[in-house]
């Protein structure tokens, strides 16, 4: 009997489906201090650079559940939940 | 079981995303903060819970480092055999590399409120006698989450859970859990543990150094982190942190560590510091006292409490 895991292989099952609001970054508020990134209990938010080389967040939708905690800690509002449309 | 260590980035998490935690989970923040702290160099060994259950659904797993499950009561005994399996390995190591290698690995268990405070409780008070070089930390989430929200020896005064439900009778049942939290700080140091902290899901910066500090910890630490949990404390899924920072603020829940049985770091709570009502109100599990006269006489005892803490502490400005 196997009774080992792959390691990280639970990345097959796209939470996102559990949404009902949709996390927004509004880039020209984000200050890129990264407190999203650590808050996210899923582990979807990371940080991109963009093309002026600032940090900006970016958020992976296959697996965000639309808890609302990055936008409710964000220090500048720079995220905003949107009811999703399905 | 090989990871690839390669394709690991900066941005990667050492758990991976698709595990089935409530959505705004406190608990997985926690987890989330003490695992990228810890790194790949460990083995962890976890005691059932939500942690387990949501990170490990059979045949997947999130963790992305040696990490095994056997049961609910015996994390800290597997860590123990895991930790004298790597002590003999490291003594009869046929090279300094190798030997170092095994050094550099950390044995770690986790679990839950309930595996820590109550059934896994004799395990761990071995482990520690013993001076096991192990890291313990337990995701306080003050109940039994993954079986229906039970109370458990870490429940606070008040709270409504399902084992100790508030009602309107006039026993003292009706006010929902009417034992006070077990001190499991003062138990470990008990033990002449060199590291003991706590903190909160609230603050995972803090969460990562102090892992740190235990790593650095010759012999056993034990790190305790408050956990809001969303059905369990009656919370939106976007105030877990929120409510975590308030119980550090309030002074119900202080953000601390002992080194060598010394109290040396701690975190100031404000001027005036803010009271237990702002803590307690946001959770339908308290509820029930702000309905009556009775009610109320629990927050006031709540919150001499949070006076207690703050004032043997020496937290207040
Ligand atoms: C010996 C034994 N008794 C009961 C259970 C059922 N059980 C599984 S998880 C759990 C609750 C865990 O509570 P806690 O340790 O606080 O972790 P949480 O789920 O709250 O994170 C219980 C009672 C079990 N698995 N084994
Ligand atoms: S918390 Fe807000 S400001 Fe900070 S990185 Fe995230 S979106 Fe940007
Ligand atoms: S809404 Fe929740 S799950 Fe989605 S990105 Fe924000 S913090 Fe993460
Ligand atoms: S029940 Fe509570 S601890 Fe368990 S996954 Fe949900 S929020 Fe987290
Ligand atoms: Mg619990």
């Amino acid at each position: 009997m196997d009774i080992n895991s792959k390691p990280g292989s639970t990345k097959n099952n796209k939470t996102g489906g559990w949404r009902t609001y949709k996390p927004k970054v509004d880039n020209g508020l984000c200050v890129g201090c990264g407190t999203c990134i650590q808050n996210c209990p899923e582990g979807a938010i990371q940080i991109k650079e963009d093309n002026n080389g600032n940090k900006k967040p970016k958020i992976n939708y296959d697996y965000c559940k639309g808890c609302g905690l990055c936008a409710e800690q964000c220090p500048t509002k720079a995220i905003k939940m949107e009811l999703e449309e399905k | 079981m090989k990871s690839k260590q390669k394709k690991q980035s900066t941005n990667k998490n050492m758990i991976a995303p698709g595990h089935k935690a409530c959505a705004g989970c406190g608990q997985m923040i926690a987890a989330k903060a003490v695992a990228n702290a810890l790194g790949e160099d460990v083995i962890i060994a976890n005691a059932t819970g939500c942690l387990e259950v949501t990170t490990t659904p059979y045949p997947q797993s999130s963790w992305r480092m040696p990490w095994i499950h056997s049961l609910f009561e015996n994390a800290s005994a597997i860590s123990s055999g895991i930790r004298a399996t790597l002590d003999y390995k490291i003594k009869h190591a046929k090279t300094k590399k190798e030997k170092q290698k095994l050094e550099n690995i950390k044995v770690v268990a986790q679990g839950g409120d309930g595996a820590t405070f109550d059934i896994g409780f004799g395990l761990i008070s071995g482990m520690w006698e013993r001076k096991e070089n192990i890291i313990y930390i337990c995701y306080n989430n003050e109940a039994y989450s993954n079986t229906g929200i039970q109370a458990s020896g870490a429940t606070p005064w008040g709270a409504n859970t399902t084992t100790s439900p508030a009602g309107s009778g006039s026993s003292i049942d009706a006010i929902g859990s009417h034992q006070r939290k077990k001190d499991m700080l003062a138990l470990a140091l008990a033990h002449g543990l060199n590291y003991v902290a706590q903190t909160t899901a609230g603050h995972p910066q803090d969460i990562a150094n102090k892992i740190k500090k235990a790593k650095q910890t010759k012999g056993p630490s034990y790190i305790q982190i408050l956990s809001p949990c969303i059905p369990g404390w009656k919370i939106k899924s976007n105030q877990s942190i929120k409510v975590a920072k308030l119980a550090a603020k309030t002074g119900l829940y202080p953000v601390l560590e002992y080194e060598n049985a010394k109290l040396t770091n701690v975190m100031k709570v404000e001027d005036n510091p803010l009271k237990v009502d702002e803590y307690l109100k946001i959770q339908g599990r308290f509820k029930h006292l702000f309905k009556n006269k009775r009610g109320r006489k629990q927050i006031k005892y709540i919150q001499s409490i949070a006076d207690e803490n703050i004032k043997k502490l020496e937290i207040g400005k």
